[in-house]
């Protein structure tokens, strides 16, 4: 066991499965020599060679669409973009390729791709440096979507998406990289990809949240003096909905709180299902805490726009008052 | 301080078999046995035969859009002639000539265009990957497959086709400056048909040559006739060469023409002038393969007339395994998505609906009356 941080956790579980796996290598802009911008490759070229991890041209669709033909060709990439808000280059080689090649070709061709993508808000980045997309990556079929909450979840998620056959956007959120540090063993251990982890029991409430929202949910629970049972989906695409739904079921309350903008948000998809699955079983409707339908506003206001404790607690308390 | 030259270079044009007839005897002189000459046309002529047919079956109704081919024929399968069986080809979609020559099944493409998937589950011994539509994304799959081959250091190389207005589009340039930064044998073949659609090359490239923007990666590069088995052979011996003994990437311009419309969908008359067409009506790679092959008694009409009829029963039994394929199941469209499908697909894919009343078996028991699982959902 040692104690880390998640940058920490993301590295050990990248330098486990190079060791034990000569097909995973890492590719993107700044990985090598610099370590990644968040460090989170920090002292991996070294170790593995350049051969290993590769510093690209900067050119995200290029990153990706190389990685696709890497993936076809039998190895296992993992590149990295270096914030969620330089996706857009590479959408269409996420979206168009990576995300059709099985189903295009019956699979005949596959892509084990992972993805790893910093996301979100809360560490006074510029522009474009604070988004939350998993949904659109969610709303894309064939791709599967990630996004840990603690150090121990990203390391067991990470080994799990670089072992699966499929591609894997594995976002990572940056306000809580070195937020906190929790034990994390070092032997290897495997997270599935769409199982929820509940964080806290209760039966008054439920929370379903995910990343780095998480933490201001425990917060916000924490506060609010009821018994609030809190989900976090940990994995966007395939969710684990059997999970939701047991703890609705127990709850009738459901509150579901995301940093993406509110509108066509995974929140909304979370709710469709609770009222599909457990209509009988509501005593309040699912209520949304989620970032406001605007663009991310610079760093001065960017607190103002994510979900916090005390949005989060006015919701859960307008539930609990239905 | 006198002002310097700092780079200066030519862009080699290369020709040896022209519409004249004129053949290059210290370039093509022992290039293609006589015996494979002969086979190189066999191949041409079949292409250009399904290329027919397709158009046909699409006007009749048994198949879909359908992207000619004609007049593009000595391209690709100068490429694919050259190239090792294990060598990537990565091609666009007017390439059917080298992806028949690598072995794939006529049917796959037919498949294709008949709007069914398992046209595309190509088997992986050809090393050729399925059909690309999207214009210039491709590039960096096969710079992708180079890489892993040098990664595990294999001796195989990518090679892979687009049109002229694909090196419009970013993921060109960023497959090229991949490549040649992180030297990885990839051939890049630009097949200048000059027309994007409707676009005319110049609204792609003010450049007098599109070779040279391959130059402007740092690679070699080079413009062929793309018209000549000839040529092409010859300059995809050198860029396969130089990709595989040097480990970085070479690029070939194959000026050629689209003597059909740009698809089934499409009428070139509103933008072509006849007079171009009919020009290059005379450059047709066949052609004067066929006169080379009589000036040297390879050919007869004899031949012409065995050929054509083995070539019809060719096609006519490739259309006959496309169309008479098995239908396909709905069921194969959700298998396909992952290698383990989420429960959630699963269940739409059961049940063909994704509304959830009555699909659900933990939904209360009042509604298992309501939308019963269709007992046809899988056919």
């Amino acid at each position: 066991m040692a104690n880390l941080n998640m940058v920490q956790a993301i590295n050990l579980a990248l330098i486990q499965e190079m060791e034990k796996d000569e097909r995973v290598l890492l590719l993107g802009e700044d990985v090598g020599a610099n370590g990644g911008v968040f460090r989170v490759t920090e002292g991996l070229q070294k170790r593995f060679g350049e051969k290993r991890v590769v510093d690209t041209p900067l050119a995200e669709s290029g990153i990706i669409g190389t990685a696709i033909g890497l993936a076809m060709g039998g190895l296992r990439p993992v590149p990295e973009i270096q914030f969620e808000g330089f996706l857009g280059p590479a959408y269409d080689q996420i979206c168009s390729h990576a995300a059709r090649m099985r189903s295009r070709t019956r699979g005949a061709f596959q892509v084990p791709l992972t993805i790893r993508v910093p996301v979100g808000g809360g560490i006074h980045a510029p522009e474009l440096h604070s988004d939350s997309p998993e949904a659109i990556y969610a709303h894309t079929p064939g791709l599967k979507v990630v996004m840990p909450s603690s150090p121990y979840d990203a390391k067991g998620l990470l080994v799990a998406a670089i072992r699966d056959p499929d591609p894997v956007i594995f976002f990572e959120p940056k306000r809580i990289y070195r937020a906190f540090r929790e034990e994390v063993p070092e032997d290897e251990y495997v997270l599935p990809i769409g199982k929820a982890r509940t964080v806290c029991e209760g039966n008054e409430l439920t929370v379903v949240s995910w990343g780095a929202s998480v933490i201001q949910c425990m917060q916000a629970i924490e506060k609010s003096g009821k018994s609030v049972e809190l989900i976090d989906l940990r994995t966007i695409y395939p969710f684990d909905i059997e999970a939701v739904e047991a703890s609705v079921r127990k709850t009738g309350r459901c509150v579901v709180v995301h940093e993406a903008p509110l509108t066509a948000g995974m929140g909304g998809e979370v709710s469709a299902r609770i009222m599909e699955r457990c209509f009988l079983h509501l005593e309040a409707p699912v209520q949304r805490v989620a970032g406001f339908d605007t663009t991310m506003p610079y760093y001065k206001l960017e607190l103002e726009y994510m979900p916090d404790a005390a949005r989060i607690g006015r919701a859960i308390d307008d539930v609990m008052a239905y | 301080m006198p002002i310097t030259t700092a780079f200066k270079t030519e862009i080699p044009r290369v020709s040896i078999l022209d519409e004249q007839g004129n053949f290059d005897e210290k370039l093509g002189k022992g290039l293609i046995p006589d015996a494979d000459l002969v086979k190189l046309y066999e191949a041409m002529y079949a292409c250009r035969h399904l290329d027919g047919v397709a158009f046909r079956l699409q006007r009749s109704g048994r198949m879909g859009t359908y992207p000619q081919n004609m007049g593009q024929e000595a391209t690709s399968l100068g490429a694919a002639y050259v190239l090792n069986k294990n060598d990537w080809l990565v091609t666009c979609y007017r390439e059917n000539c080298g992806l028949f020559w690598r072995g794939v099944p006529m049917e796959s493409i037919l498949l294709h265009w008949m709007g069914d998937e398992r046209g595309n589950a190509m088997p992986r011994e050809h090393h050729a990957t399925p059909i690309a539509v999207p214009i210039g994304t491709q590039m960096l799959h096969a710079t992708g497959l180079a890489w892993a081959a040098k990664y595990r250091g294999e001796k195989q190389i990518a090679c892979t086709f687009f049109g002229d207005g694909a090196t419009s589009e970013g993921d060109f340039h960023e497959a090229a400056n991949f490549a040649a930064n992180l030297k990885i044998p990839v051939v890049f073949v630009c097949q200048n048909n000059f027309w994007a659609i409707s676009v005319p090359g110049h609204i792609q490239c003010s450049a007098p040559t599109v070779a040279q923007r391959g130059l402007a990666y740092g690679m070699e590069c080079l413009q062929v006739d793309g018209n000549d088995i000839f040529a092409t052979v010859w300059a995809m011996r050198k860029a396969a060469e130089h990709a595989r003994t040097t480990g970085t990437p070479y690029f070939i311009e194959m000026v050629t023409y689209r003597l059909g419309d740009h698809t089934t969908a499409d009428d070139a008359s509103r933008y072509r002038d006849k007079a171009e067409v009919e020009g290059w009506k005379a450059k047709d790679p066949l052609i004067r393969v066929r006169k080379h092959m009589e000036r040297l008694r390879l050919w007869s009409d004899a031949k012409e007339k065995e050929l054509a009829e083995r070539t019809e029963k060719v096609v006519a039994e490739a259309v006959a395994r496309a169309e008479n394929i098995a239908a396909p199941h709905t069921a194969d469209f959700f298998n396909a998505m992952y290698q383990e499908l989420p429960a959630d697909l699963a269940m739409q894919r059961d049940t063909m609906q994704t509304h959830s009343l009555g699909q659900d078996p933990g939904q209360l028991s009042s509604t298992e009356h309501l939308n019963k699982p269709a007992e046809h959902a899988h056919h």
